[in-house]
């Protein structure tokens, strides 16, 4: 089977689980709301201060919400002992691991559209003018996010306080991720909005890097 | 280990010249004076700090690769050893930058590098902390290690790109353009005394991870064959 369609499969089923309970959905929408509303009581959220402030902070929320939302992704296998079965299937552990990054990628993307919108709101910046190179933006860091923190939540689901592993392995790797994310961010919600082509490239080398990464260790990774 | 006497002797003879070099033969640096001398240890942390880490990254690969258990001793003891240096070599920067910059720390390109270095090694150290089987501790470990290793040069370019968007108040007034050639020479024996100092303590770190390797087997064989312990023991070497 290509890999491509194992992957396809996987996605399917990750998908189907997911959307019979959509516990997982609901629990990082809330947390991830839950944080840029506490952030709001440390500092004053005027039009003004809120552009200096918000990119950094709608990432943080994004970041955080990721690390706790990719942790079942393979906590939930290792638990059900169902890790073995997808071993054993006959597919390349690299779509196995695809699958995973691609449904992840999903969910917090469907976490950032539910957000961004309350976020504009709530804090008073308009995103509507620059949504398609937001939306460049915001792929490609959810894109690197999704890809390192997958291949970081096998690792942790082999190890002892796998829940606080996960953040503290995944968010020093996410540094230049971070950096980047919020940087554009900041430059298209300014109020001459542009976009250095720099951070682009960054986010993109970020996503280049690491998934190559994860498909040359892939086999190690998920070997038994 | 029988060069480990000699080393030793070395790196004391080394770090000796090398801390009288810097103090009192080392010309006197034109804007800074005496602060300055920190430097020639500081540098040499980073240089330790970088060939540990390296060292490292090969030895992840090398398990990987191989499967020899040498190579995860190594990784573990490059690792240790270069946070190691890299907690003296920042806090030597912190001492430093007080005085030289009037502030304890900037955001600057190479601190920042240094410090999400400092924690994605430590935190390489508590992953191996928490998987109890060691081969899969090891392949795990090295997984992540590879991508520590992968993401400082990352890190460094994001930072340096932001940077230079937003000139930080302090710039970095060290001894960038040109040395002075007596300096430079004072600057070769303390990087040199820091590295010899810094094998030496990676090679006994592998000697201790080899030791524990070795009682770990010797333990499950005096649980399953408790007749073969007593032969094990007699063959052990005394060391």
């Amino acid at each position: 089977m290509s890999t491509a369609r194992a992957a396809a499969i996987l996605l399917e089923k990750e998908l189907r689980l997911e959307f019979r309970t959509r516990e997982l959905l609901n629990a990082t929408i809330v947390f991830a709301l839950v944080v840029v509303v506490l952030f709001s009581f440390s500092f004053d959220p005027t039009s003004a201060e809120s552009r200096r402030i918000g990119p950094g902070l709608l990432w943080i929320a994004f970041l955080f919400s990721g690390s706790l939302m990719l942790h079942p992704s393979f906590g939930r296998e290792q638990a059900n002992q169902t890790l073995d079965a997808l071993r054993m299937a006959p597919i390349s552990p690299f779509a196995l691991l695809l699958g995973k990054m691609l449904a992840n990628f999903l969910f917090l993307s469907a976490a950032e559209i539910v957000l961004i919108p309350v976020f504009a709101v709530l804090y008073n910046v308009s995103v509507l003018a620059v949504a398609g190179r937001f939306a460049v933006v915001l792929i490609l860091g959810t894109l690197g996010l999704c890809a390192t923190g997958t291949v970081l939540s096998v690792i942790a689901a082999h190890a002892r306080m796998r829940e606080l592993l996960l953040p503290l392995l995944l968010l020093p790797i996410l540094t230049p991720l971070l950096i980047a994310a919020v940087e554009a961010t900041a430059s298209l919600l300014a109020p001459q909005p542009g976009l250095e082509r720099g951070w682009l490239a960054l986010l993109a080398g970020f996503d280049i890097v690491f998934l190559t990464a994860s498909w040359l260790l892939s086999d190690f990774l998920l070997e038994e | 280990m029988k060069a480990r006497i000699p080393l030793t002797v070395l790196a004391a003879g080394l770090m000796s010249v090398a801390g009288y070099a810097a103090l009192f033969i080392a010309p006197d640096e034109r804007t800074m004076h005496e602060i300055q001398r920190i430097f020639y240890f500081h540098l040499g942390c980073w240089s330790a700090m970088f060939t540990a880490l390296t060292i490292t990254f090969v030895a992840n690969i090398g398990w990987l690769l191989t499967r020899r258990p040498q190579w995860d001793w190594l990784s573990v003891s490059g690792a240790e050893v270069g946070v190691a240096s890299c907690t003296a070599g920042l806090i030597t920067g912190v001492l430093w930058g007080k005085p030289a910059w009037g502030i304890w720390w900037t955001w600057d390109a190479r601190l920042t590098t240094c410090f999400v270095l400092w924690l994605l090694y430590v935190s390489y150290l508590i992953l191996r902390g928490l998987i109890e089987d060691p081969g899969r501790r090891a392949t795990l470990s090295a997984v992540f290690g590879i991508f520590a290793f992968l993401d400082a040069p990352l890190v460094y370019v994001s930072n340096r790109l932001w940077r230079t968007q937003h000139p930080a108040p302090v710039l970095l007034g060290g001894a960038n353009s040109g040395l002075d050639p007596t300096m430079g020479r004072v600057l070769m024996i303390s990087v040199s005394a820091m590295l010899t100092m810094m094998l030496i303590v990676l090679a006994d770190r592998y000697r201790l991870e080899r030791l524990r390797h070795e009682l770990d087997e010797l333990r499950v064989a005096g649980e399953t064959r408790p007749g073969e312990l007593v032969s094990a023991l007699a063959k052990a070497p005394r060391n």
